[in-house]
């Protein structure tokens, strides 16, 4: 056993782990902080199939924004356990089938020289000098340019429905605007009174 | 220098590329805790002469031992778990807080070559790592059980998360320009350009075309390693200390030295971005790691200098200036930088 295959190993036995504690662990703030392992873990199997790109990005957007949101959400909610396993058993068939569909794809795609699904050749090794990052950059903006172009513009739609959805006017509250409060000058709020002295 | 070393290569045998890693990253660490520990010194000096005070100057010769005093106090300190604190996390915290401060400094470049690893996507990878800070504010806040650090937390990671944007930005204008992740790549393309052929290395620097990416940046950074102007994160007038009020010992020291230690890595990669990192301000004198050296004191001075001039920023001040302020300004000028490389004006071919 080399190495590489000696660290994919230990990556993916974390990484198990990591992911059961997230389903088994009692404290959502514990499940949270070990989803944010298992999305590093993940990271670094990434890396290890010369995806630097990709592996990097996964922990800059999983793990460096959206787990920090997901963690703030999960501290200040009061999660009551009992009431949230209330519904186990009425999710358990549905989870059960998706779980067994994900088990039969995987079987398919680990199994796929048994299934004669190998005609796929292997990718060539990479050259010196190639770096993932320019080549994805380079598909993203020449091939695939439209696609991206409107994933984003379904993005930037989903963010403006997600703030116009959250903004509220309330009526009387006292929030001030700090615009305003910087362009304040000296002579909006002081007057100086240039008083002469008086005599007794 | 190989065959020197070729006696001990051979006693290590296939375990060396492993031990000769762990020696470089000995190489690397053991300078940095010594000077974040003088710059906590310096603070306290610097600050001190801007307030017409002396500042620490009682233990060794000009208060030189201080530093070694502080660190050896801490650690013979008790560090006190809450009974309430979820005691796990409350360890992790500190620790979450100073290591990713630390494994930043992998793909430093301090010299032509000086660097432990020296991968394509550097940048990219100091943008993940650095993401990573804000964790050991959070889970320290959160396990303490207390008010005050959770109030802290959460602000640390509303400001943490808003000023990585603008910063992240900033960093796209510099890696457009130098069409490379590589951070050394970034320093040998400053290099280049009219100014550098007729002998003013400092004026191809990138501050000068990217001038008001170098501000945001630099503010950001500040905002980033929650230091004076930005440290509502501790605002000790209003939460006392934030995340670390529960701490002692040498727990609170690691949040201390994760900051400091931030300080450094701000600094160092702002000089490595836009202030041409090892490379000297004039051809006439020779490249080199004091170059660096320089240019991360000149800025850590101005770190000083903002904490002792500016009072501290209200909260909504902050988000204000980070959402509505330099988002728009980096976004701006990430076009104005690519229209501008794409027309005939252009200075980067």
């Amino acid at each position: 056993m080399d190495f590489k295959t000696f660290v994919f190993y230990m990556f993916a036995t974390i990484m198990i782990l990591a992911s059961l504690r997230v389903i088994t662990a009692r404290n959502p703030v514990h499940a949270a902080l070990f989803l944010v392992l298992a999305f590093f873990t993940a990271g670094g199997i990434w890396m290890l199939l010369e995806a630097e790109f990709l592996a990097i990005t996964l922990v800059m957007v999983y793990v460096g924004a959206v787990m920090v949101l997901f963690l703030f959400v999960v501290m200040m909610l009061d999660i009551n356990l009992d009431r949230i396993r209330e519904g186990f058993w009425s999710y358990l068939p549905l989870g059960a089938a998706i779980g067994l569909l994900m088990v039969a794809e995987m079987v398919i795609v680990l199994g796929g020289s048994y299934f004669g699904l190998d005609s796929m050749p292997e990718p060539p090794a990479a050259a010196a000098g190639y770096s993932n990052t320019r080549e994805l950059g380079r598909l993203l903006y020449t091939e695939y340019v439209y696609p991206f172009e409107l994933a984003s513009l379904v993005l930037l739609v989903a963010m403006v429905a997600a703030v116009a959805l959250t903004l509220r006017h309330r009526k009387g509250t006292k929030s001030v605007n700090p615009s305003q409060q910087i362009a304040v000058k000296r002579n909006d709020r002081v007057r100086m009174v240039s008083m002469p002295t008086e005599k007794e | 220098m190989d065959g020197l070393l070729q006696p001990v290569v051979d006693l290590f045998g296939p375990t060396w590329p492993l031990v000769w890693t762990l020696v470089k990253i000995v190489a690397i660490i053991a300078p940095l805790m010594i000077c974040i520990a003088y710059l906590t010194l310096a603070e306290r000096k610097v600050i001190g002469y801007m307030q017409v005070r002396i500042g620490p100057n009682r233990v060794g010769p000009l208060g030189l031992l201080q530093p070694i005093a502080d660190g050896v106090k801490l650690l013979l300190k008790e560090v006190i778990v809450p009974s309430g604190a979820s005691k796990g996390l409350f360890i992790i915290g500190p620790i979450l807080a100073f290591a990713p401060v630390l494994a930043a400094w992998a793909v430093v470049p301090f010299s032509d070559g000086m660097v432990l690893a020296n991968v394509d996507a550097g940048l990219l990878f100091l943008l993940a790592i650095t993401s990573l800070e804000v964790y050991g504010v959070i889970v320290s806040g959160w396990a303490s059980n207390s008010k005050y650090p959770f109030v802290g937390a959460m602000r640390a990671a509303a400001q943490m998360v808003s000023y990585e944007i603008s910063m992240g930005f900033a960093l796209v204008c510099v890696l457009m320009i130098s069409a490379s992740l590589n951070l050394s790549d970034i320093v040998m393309q400053q290099g280049q350009g009219r100014f550098a052929d007729m002998g003013l290395g400092f004026l191809s620097w990138n501050w000068l075309p990217l001038f008001p990416m170098f501000i945001v940046f630099m503010v950001s950074g500040i905002a980033e390693t929650n230091r004076a102007p930005f440290d509502v994160v501790e605002g000790e007038s209003e939460i006392v200390a934030g995340h670390m009020v529960e701490y002692s010992g040498m727990a609170f020291a690691l949040f201390f030295l994760g900051e400091y230690a931030a300080m450094w890595l701000v600094s160092a990669l702002t000089s490595i971005l836009f202030l041409g990192g090892w490379l000297s301000p004039v051809s006439f004198l020779p490249d080199g790691f004091h170059w660096l050296f320089i240019k991360v004191a000149a800025i850590l001075f101005l770190f000083l200098w903002a904490r002792a001039t500016f009072p501290r920023f209200r909260y909504d001040h902050i988000m204000r200036l980070g959402w509505k302020v330099f988002i728009p300004i980096t976004l701006t000028w990430v076009i104005v930088v690519a229209v501008w490389m794409l027309s005939p004006l252009s200075i980067w071919k």
